[in-house]
């Protein structure tokens, strides 16, 4: 068994982030894995970095969370000497910055969402390299190769609030079937011009898609359970 | 004048000079100093009124058990305290540093440490180190704004859990937590439960052994339980003394107990703060 505990802790991870017609619904998974071990089932892969923007996080843990804890000291400063909120822009541009002045030292994959009133709800993808592009929607770490294809099918402009986190927990929950790396629970953080909303969907308390079984409480109430009725005649 | 042939990095750290000159040395055949690693199993929880923190106490060297009775709850503050995996210097140096920082952070504020602070601290330095200063530590503690358990890895990510195990034997003890946690214990059934999970690591992992350490801290108070449980005594030890082979006659036996134990009476008045 390939268990390499001193291995550097990364999150497999899942993350998305999605527009819709007032503001912007991040979600993740909370898988934190080192090597084969989950070290952590329950992280927070979404941070707060100002009251009005959020980011998630994806990739090498330690990176990643430097990073947010960097640009959050950053934009308090840059907030106190503006005089007001700091839009999605600002932060989407810092995190780009340290991002791809040490992109060969960093190993982190970023998606930045919120709401300020000047663009409303804005969502700036970050993968690794520092490249920057805002977009609609956006999808990242190593469970979002299963969902290109989806969101293809299912994103459409103008979404209701109910519909972006809808698919936003469908998209995770997909992810969560298929990658290795993406597990435990989902969250979702909804931020709009009202404030901020987060959710936690438990993993068990999910749809369940093709093949998967039932959860259970532990093995041993699935062997002590009766055997398949015998056919009859 | 003699000049120094090994450049020093400016800022202090680590110097890879040699890194070359010894890879070389091994292919030749020359068997590098192991360094003392603690195998180990550290454990901690959040209960009712507080943290419990437990580590078990074998320090290994490779194969050989170097140190049968070592500490691994290492102490930060008076309500902070952090159990210690992997290279036993690093985690040693990385907590005594941290605890003076606090203390002067203490002094300098006039308030008692958070855990949130010594958590920081420490991850600055680890992840300056990028995984070199190979220290995976539990940090627990209560201060003003409650109990808090976070887990700290040698990369400098840090995770903050309401159950916590690391060390090789962190399977193990995960395994008895996920069964059997729940929140809202009370003392005696964390300790029980952290006791057995730091005995599941002992009996388990290779790396882990010998006796369990607890330390209970809630608010304004601490209790460091140092070998609360001793699973594994000397059971064969001969009470006849050492014994020569049959035709050996011994003439006199003179025993000296290598630690003598020394009376401290307190004479004269108490000193004063």
């Amino acid at each position: 068994m390939d268990l390499n505990l001193d291995a550097p802790h990364s999150m497999g991870t899942t993350i998305i982030g999605v527009t819709y017609n007032g503001g912007v619904v991040l979600g993740a998974d909370s898988r934190t894995s080192t090597g084969m071990y989950v070290a952590n089932r329950a992280s927070d892969k979404i941070t707060q970095l100002t009251d009005n923007v959020y980011v998630c996080r994806s990739g090498s843990a330690a990176d990643s969370q430097v990073v947010s804890d960097y640009v959050r000291y950053f934009l308090h400063q840059h907030t106190i000497q503006l005089g007001q909120p700091a839009t999605v822009k600002v932060s989407a541009n810092l995190i780009r910055m340290l991002a791809y002045n040490n992109k060969n030292m960093l190993q982190t994959g970023l998606i930045v969402g919120g709401w300020d009133k000047y663009e409303g709800g804005k969502i700036y993808g970050i993968p690794l390299g520092g490249t920057v592009v805002e977009q609609p929607f956006a999808i990242g770490g190593s469970g979002s190769s299963y969902l290109y294809s989806f969101f293809d099918q299912a994103w459409k402009e103008n979404m209701t609030k109910e519909e972006a986190e809808q698919l936003v927990v469908k998209a995770v929950s997909l992810a969560i079937a298929r990658d290795g790396a993406s597990g435990g629970v989902v969250r979702t953080v909804i931020i709009n011009s009202e404030g901020v909303t987060r959710n936690f969907y438990p993993g068990d308390k999910l749809q369940l898609w093709h093949e998967e079984l039932e959860p259970q409480n532990s093995l041993l109430d699935i062997l002590n359970a009766a055997g398949p009725e015998p056919m009859a005649i | 004048m003699s000049q120094s042939g090994v450049d020093v990095p400016p800022k202090g750290g680590f110097s890879f000079d040699l890194c070359k000159r010894n890879d070389m040395l091994i292919q030749k055949g020359l068997k590098a100093p192991s360094f003392l690693k603690t195998g180990t199993t550290i454990v901690g929880l959040i209960f009712k009124d507080g943290v419990i923190l437990g580590a078990d106490t074998r320090a290994t060297e490779g194969p050989i058990v170097a140190d049968k009775n070592c500490e691994k709850i290492h102490y930060m503050a008076p309500n902070i305290y952090c159990c210690g995996a992997g290279t036993a210097a690093d985690t040693e140096a990385v907590t005594d540093m941290v605890s003076s920082q606090l203390r002067l952070h203490r002094y300098q504020t006039g308030r008692d440490s958070r855990v949130i602070t010594a958590l920081t601290l420490l991850k600055k330095h680890l992840f300056s180190y990028q995984g070199h200063v190979s220290a995976a530590l539990v940090l627990g503690g209560v201060d003003i704004t409650g109990p808090h358990l976070h887990t700290i890895y040698p990369h400098g990510s840090t995770d903050t859990l309401p159950f916590a195990t690391m060390g090789s034997g962190s399977l193990a003890a995960m395994s008895v937590f996920e069964a059997k946690y729940k929140e809202g214990l009370t003392r005696d059934e964390g300790i029980k439960l952290v006791a057995e999970a730091i005995c599941s690591g002992i009996f388990n992992d290779l790396g882990s052994g010998s006796n369990v350490d607890i330390c209970v801290i809630t608010k304004g108070h601490k209790e460091y339980l140092r070998n609360y449980m001793e699973p594994n005594p000397r059971t064969y030890v001969s009470s006849k003394g050492y014994s020569f082979t049959k035709k050996t006659e011994v003439l006199r036996t003179k025993i000296t107990p290598l630690m003598e134990r020394v009376e401290i009476t307190e004479v004269g008045e108490a000193m004063e703060e």
